[in-house]
């Protein structure tokens, strides 16, 4: 049984209401934190807990929060990032709707340790239920003394607000996101300085996933020791991953990293195998972004060892025969998938995505999806396949911001490891499937 | 096509909500309250941004009509052009499209009669596709004002196509209400 | 302050902290100087959108000799002391300008011969240098009608590569903007929205920064190649701007006024829109002598000997 940090409650009724939530022990890391811990020694804890950012980076959050300028003269502000729209990714949703108390107990830790007395969750625009859902919850926070002027009598105060998007993944790159915020285009900014140092509204500014910060009471409430023993050693804690596609239970599951991924797959408890008992072919382990492996790359290393949901373990091999674990969105392909037409739609959404700031994203992009349209209609030709290639390879690393890599690199694995299927669209002039 | 809004400006109640949301942020920020006040005042405008609307919301955040207009032509969710009463929106991106989003959407082009884009005749209905919803482990999704529709069936989409007829659906509701 | 020690392309200058990789290489000037299309030294913000100008830094600084993980803007990279710079010298660097540049040419009309710019396009310059011999695209280009933004300024939106100058000389010059940058992605287009007239004593310039013939003088269309004229430096008295021009003749017939620029194409000064528009009389003006244009245009191949110089002297 998978570790129940995140989702330990949530099937409990009533759950996104503050009664039932502090009933149920909510909102005693707040607590623990203001009344016995200083800013840095939450940020210790954290730091000790090994958390990695579950939006789809990975980088240490604790040692993220460190880098936050302490000597400058303006404010600090803290950002949850739930501009969740990764497709594949569904998780942050679940914590927001059925949940908002142990995000906004998050945030509270978060902003404390920071020094930040104002603090936004930037949500996406098509989540307006999810919002109005959560700014009842922080009402009621509100109410019960946990947030505004003087929280629980520590002297510290914050006050927590929503803010919607309206319809941009790139929202989701972190200085996008702050951009929006601010009022304007989603454009990423040109790092560096980066947010720790001039973000939002030119002040140090920390970004975190929803996921990451719905972990923090958790973690204070338990110590960051506790943390770091759940998981590999590398990748420390539980993680949650939202599988779909061709599975018969499509869902949100909890696991302590290190599961193996063919138990995530066909065990009852997770996926519940493929639907209609067809045959696994493909997965794209951690977010459309990510590369796609072939069933026996995603079950089993190049190496023959069992391939284990974990951020090392999914890269071992490295882009030859790795991937990602990305922001676990785990989409699952039987045999009756066309890879090419799957991927257009991946190229389709990476050029709608596209802010249109830098040339090589805003041109590449549109580009890659054209031919990918050509070679699923019958009218590629093998010259496309290198040409697409060599556009993803043009792509990769050149951009202002990840978004570049994360178009290049869907298309770049799925012609290394489904080539045939690409000639074959070619040989016979239309889909096979 | 028309161009003047049939409401030009808030009433009492929404400016008081928009005065609440300008608030959120520090002084002298108030172009941080453009998105929620531009979704605002899509619903209480037929669903779409004309000029005149954006230009409206310029004035009340103190801002260039310019510093409006590019900001709602990049993001997704705004309409500047007309739209029908009820704006269906379907998911098309990889994990809908392995769940049948392709023939969920051929099958609301047939009974609306449209293409993605296009409104009804009778202006009741737009039909639009869209970029990942966020909602894949039940897909196919479809997104209608506020509302997701998870799950969908063209058994399901014919339920609530007439259910939407019948109650002359309008999905362009404020949506902090 | 002590000076910042870096190497460029195995030259090394020493240069002010604060300096970014670009300036720098600029200091020691000739081919180590990456070509910049949206950086603009005299616009705040501009810069890091092109990615033409795209270094390797091979060591980031003597304390930290780590090489940096991605090739890094030299428009909007800060030198470190210490710090190792390739440009021309890393094959990567030029792989990657050579990609650029089929980017920014994969959309543009190639129409040259019906462009104002032509000769005095960075564009061209750059793909004369980093461009494939062949296209590999065989997709339909986007395109765009040409509209005006106001009587003097034609906008081409099909020849812009969003270098997004323009939207900054309107915030940084003018005392409202009202064009800018509309859209997303590959749909992202310089437009006023609702067509309205780009009217400001300084606009014009928007026509100086534009890298490409996408913001073109009106006042200009058609009348000749840019190589069949012939530039002299001018001034007037202004009292809304330095009044330091270049005027572009034909015989004795100002075709065109511009700003001064520099050899990376770069006004020295702004100008405002009387000095540029409405005074194409030689009277207007004292013409101090001729223009020497220093890039490798084929502007610079114009004869200012056969030029009767001493017939434009005022009396």
């Amino acid at each position: 049984m998978a570790k129940q940090i995140l989702l330990k409650n949530i099937e409990v009724p009533g759950l996104a209401g503050f009664d039932v939530y502090r009933r149920l022990g909510g909102y005693s890391a707040v607590e623990k934190a203001l009344k016995g811990y200083t800013p840095d020694q939450v940020t210790d804890e954290v730091k000790k807990s090994g958390l990695k950012g579950r939006g789809g980076a990975g980088f240490p959050a604790g040692m993220k929060w460190s880098f936050i300028d302490k000597k400058s003269d303006n404010p600090r502000y803290f950002v949850c990032n739930f501009d969740e729209s990764e497709p594949g990714t569904f998780k942050d949703r679940h914590i927001g709707q059925l949940n908002p108390h142990q995000l906004i107990e998050g945030m509270i830790l978060g902003s404390y340790a920071l020094g930040a007395n104002a603090a936004y969750i930037y949500i996406r625009g098509e989540l307006f239920y999810v919002l109005n859902i959560i700014e009842k919850a922080i009402n009621e926070a509100y109410k019960n003394g946990f947030l505004g002027e003087n929280i629980l009598g520590s002297g510290y105060s914050l006050n927590l607000y929503c803010h919607p998007g309206a319809g941009a993944y790139i929202c989701g790159e972190e200085t996008a996101l702050l951009e929006s915020l601010e009022g304007k285009r989603g454009n990423p900014r040109i790092k560096p300085p980066f947010p720790a140092i001039v973000g939002l509204y030119g002040c140090p500014t920390v970004v975190n996933n929803v996921e990451t910060i719905a972990a923090l009471p958790w973690i204070v409430n338990n110590g960051g020791e506790a943390y770091a023993a759940i998981g590999t050693g590398a990748s420390t804690g539980t993680k949650l991953i939202s599988a779909c596609g061709h599975i018969n239970k499509p869902g949100i599951y909890e696991i302590e990293l290190g599961l193996p991924v063919e138990e995530f797959i066909y065990s009852d408890e997770y996926c519940g195998g493929i639907r209609n008992g067809n045959s696994l072919k493909a997965v794209v382990a951690g977010g459309s972004s990510v590369p796609i492996l072939p069933a026996d790359l995603i079950l089993k290393t190049a190496k023959g060892e069992p391939r284990l949901m974990s951020y090392e373990s999914l890269a071992e091999g490295g882009f030859q025969t790795g991937t990602m674990l990305g922001s676990g969105g785990f989409i699952v392909m039987d045999h009756t998938t066309c890879i090419v037409k799957n991927l257009l739609t991946f190229a389709r959404f990476y050029r709608h995505e596209s802010c249109g700031q830098c040339s090589p994203c805003r041109e590449g992009t549109g580009w890659m999806e054209k031919i990918l349209m050509r070679i699923e209609g019958g009218q590629g030709t093998m010259k496309d396949i290198n040409l697409l290639t060599d556009i993803a390879k043009n792509i990769e690393g050149n951009t202002i911001c990840p978004l570049g890599d994360a178009a290049a690199w869907p298309v770049a694995s799925a012609i290394r490891h489904f080539r045939e299927e690409f000639e074959e669209h070619v040989k016979l002039q239309k889909c096979p499937f | 096509m028309q161009d003047k809004n049939t409401i030009a400006e808030f009433n009492a109640a929404t400016l008081d909500l928009v005065n609440q949301i300008i608030k959120r942020y520090p002084q002298g920020r108030q172009k941080s309250a453009l998105l929620p006040v531009l979704h605002i005042a899509q619903a209480e405008n037929n669903g779409w941004l004309s000029a005149d609307t954006m230009d409206y919301v310029a004035s009340l955040l103190g801002i260039q009509p310019i510093e409006v207009y590019e900001v709602a032509s990049f993001y997704s969710m705004f309409n500047l052009q007309p739209v029908g009463n009820c704006v269906i929106e379907v998911c098309q991106t990889g994990p809908c499209w392995l769940n049948g989003a392709e023939q969920l959407l051929a099958h609301f082009e047939k009974r609306l009669g449209i293409k993605p884009g296009e409104t009804t005749p009778d202006g009741k209905f737009t039909l639009k596709t869209v970029e990942c919803l966020a909602a894949c482990g039940n897909a196919p999704v479809i997104q209608v004002g506020t509302e997701y529709h998870e799950k969908l069936t063209t058994l399901k989409a014919d339920e609530l196509l007439d259910k939407w007829t019948a109650e002359n659906k309008n999905s362009h509701t404020n949506p902090y209400l | 302050m002590p000076l910042l020690k870096v190497t460029i392309d195995n030259i090394e200058v020493e240069v002010e902290a604060g300096t970014t990789i670009l300036n720098a290489a600029r200091q020691i000037g000739g081919s180590v100087v990456p070509p910049a299309m949206c950086y603009y030294s005299k616009l705040e913000g501009s810069g890091g959108k092109c990615r033409t100008c795209l270094v390797k830094v091979a060591q980031g600084s003597a304390k930290d000799p780590r090489p940096m993980p991605k090739l890094v803007a030299s428009c909007r990279t800060l030198v470190q002391d210490g710090m190792v710079v390739q440009n021309t010298t890393s094959p990567e660097v030029m792989e990657a300008r050579g990609a650029i540049t089929e980017f920014l040419l994969l959309n543009h009309p190639l129409d040259c011969p019906v462009c104002d710019q032509a000769g005095e396009c960075h564009l061209q310059d750059l793909s004369y240098e980093h461009g494939l011999e062949e296209t590999r695209t065989v997709e339909e280009r986007r395109t765009f009608e040409p509209i005006d933004i106001g009587d003097k300024i034609k906008l081409h939106m099909t020849r812009c590569i969003l270098c997004y100058r323009c939207v900054m000389v309107a915030d940084q010059l003018t005392d409202q903007r009202v064009h800018g940058v509309l859209g997303r992605g590959d749909h992202c287009e310089i437009s006023t929205h609702i067509v309205k007239a780009v009217d400001n004593d300084f606009s014009g310039n928007m026509i100086d920064v534009c890298p490409v013939g996408a913001l073109t003088d009106q006042t200009f269309r058609f009348k000749s190649r840019v190589w069949f004229t012939k530039p002299f430096d001018a001034h007037r008295e202004c009292s809304k701007c330095s009044g330091k021009t270049v005027l572009w003749m034909k015989g004795d017939e100002i075709l065109r006024v511009t700003g001064r620029k520099d050899k990376y194409g770069e006004l020295e000064e702004f100008i405002c829109n009387s000095c540029r528009f409405e005074h194409k009389e030689l009277n207007d003006w004292t013409v101090t002598g001729p223009r020497v244009i220093e890039r490798h245009s084929v502007i610079s191949q114009n004869h200012y000997e056969t030029t009767a110089f001493s017939k434009l002297k005022k009396g």
